[in-house]
């Protein structure tokens, strides 16, 4: 198999038969949290798709010092570092360069630090492409795509509950019950491309 | 001292009420037993890291707080995942990922933040238990919720015998989102007629 063909396949698992957010279950609080409006949710996406990327890109090589050292065990600490210096940096870059995305993101920002999903793609690169042949190449493809799936959850989401806003819901179900409940059916509709096998 | 260990059980439970940490609540509870051993090495983690954040709340600057949090958290998850690998490896197995995903679990983050780091070592091993024991009862709860109808069984012993249909998408993902969702309604419902007519509900 080609290399080009390879990552392509990667890429669709990523976004569509894996999804990280509805099939995978990593970046549940972003999504539940940063979803009312579809401007904040393509905000969030973009730099958590940014995130991702650096990060599987950093992780990679913190992970042949590692290995080089002797002491993998420590990953999980070291990634989370990395990550936590990695936003910091992000939220410092765009407020000097794009002030006006830096303010609509505000709070949201410095808590993609705790977003399951980047020190689980980080993890997931290592324990997924480790010893196999442009194993960086691969965990940064998969770290950015896993990102754009990442987004392409939360702004259809959010687009759910823009009009669940103006909708009639019965008084028990208002708040989170409902949310849960639209997460559900979505849910579902991103399994059918559990079928895409290759 | 009681008050702080109900807190977290009932009145701020983590899942039910809070709505933290809920990537694990969703992800692993596919069966009771997944629900009890993340719950159990969750609530490990966290008892831990109050204690240990609340004996060093006077020697941790204020600025790089939550570095340091961080930090004293990762380590203890990193042994926790140690020692399930060396006695629980089966169950290890099926958390998987999870287990070291127990760092970013906003519990712990927000425990330590709000509690840990203004409180005593006692009071800190407390609300650390008690907020432990509130997630691993409804992880639990989820869990089995989702074992009996997607598999027919409870803790691995089947209930229904044969001509048991299991309704499979409970134990898929959306049946975690679906199962949160309508115990969160019960429970409105409940605080509801306990309110009689001024109807407080669960916002997030």
């Amino acid at each position: 198999m080609s290399l080009i063909s390879e990552l392509l396949i990667i890429s669709v698992g990523a976004i569509l038969v894996q999804n990280f957010v509805l099939v995978q279950f990593l970046g549940i609080c972003p999504f539940l949290g940063v979803s009312k409006k579809v401007e904040t949710a393509t905000g969030m996406g973009f730099a958590v798709i940014f995130v991702m990327a650096c990060a599987s890109a950093i992780t990679w090589a913190v992970q042949q010092l590692l290995d080089l050292f002797g002491i993998g065990y420590l990953q999980t600490i070291a990634f989370i570092l990395v990550i936590a210096v990695l936003v910091q940096f992000v939220e410092m870059f765009l407020q000097k360069t794009i002030p006006s995305l830096y303010s609509s993101l505000g709070i949201y920002l410095p808590l993609i630090t705790t977003n399951c999903a980047v020190l689980g793609v980080a993890i997931q690169n290592i324990t997924k492409y480790a010893g196999a042949d442009y194993s960086f190449l691969k965990s940064v493809v998969y770290g950015t795509t896993a990102g754009i799936g990442f987004t392409l959850a939360i702004v259809l989401f959010a687009g759910v509950r823009e009009r669940l806003e103006s909708s009639d819901i019965p008084e028990f179900l208002k708040g989170m019950p409902i949310t849960l409940i639209t997460a559900s059916l979505l849910s579902i509709a991103f399994m059918g491309f559990s079928g895409l096998s290759f | 001292m009681k008050k702080t260990l109900l807190n977290g059980i009932l009145k701020e439970n983590p899942t039910f009420v809070l709505f933290l940490g809920m990537c694990p609540t969703l992800a692993v509870t596919t069966a009771a037993i997944n629900g009890v051993g993340m719950g159990l090495s969750t609530a490990a983690v966290l008892i831990c890291s109050n204690v240990f954040i609340s004996l060093l709340r006077k020697f941790i600057p204020d600025k790089v707080r939550i570095a340091a949090y961080v930090v004293v958290i990762a380590s203890f998850v990193t042994v926790v995942e140690m020692l399930m690998k060396a006695y629980v490896p089966a169950l290890s197995e099926s958390l998987g990922l999870y287990i070291p995903l127990i760092v970013v679990n906003c519990i712990i983050l927000g425990r330590a933040e709000a509690f840990a780091s203004k409180n005593g070592i006692l009071k800190s091993a407390v609300d650390g238990l008690g907020m432990g024991l509130g997630f691993t009862g409804a992880l639990t709860i989820i869990g089995s919720i989702r074992e009996l109808l997607g598999a027919g069984s409870l803790f691995g012993i089947e209930l229904f015998g044969e001509s048991f249909q299991p309704m499979t998408i409970m134990i898929l993902p959306p049946g975690a989102f679906l199962t949160l969702g309508l115990i969160v309604m019960v429970i409105n419902i409940i605080s509801a007629r306990k309110k009689k007519g001024a109807s407080k509900i669960v916002v997030d």
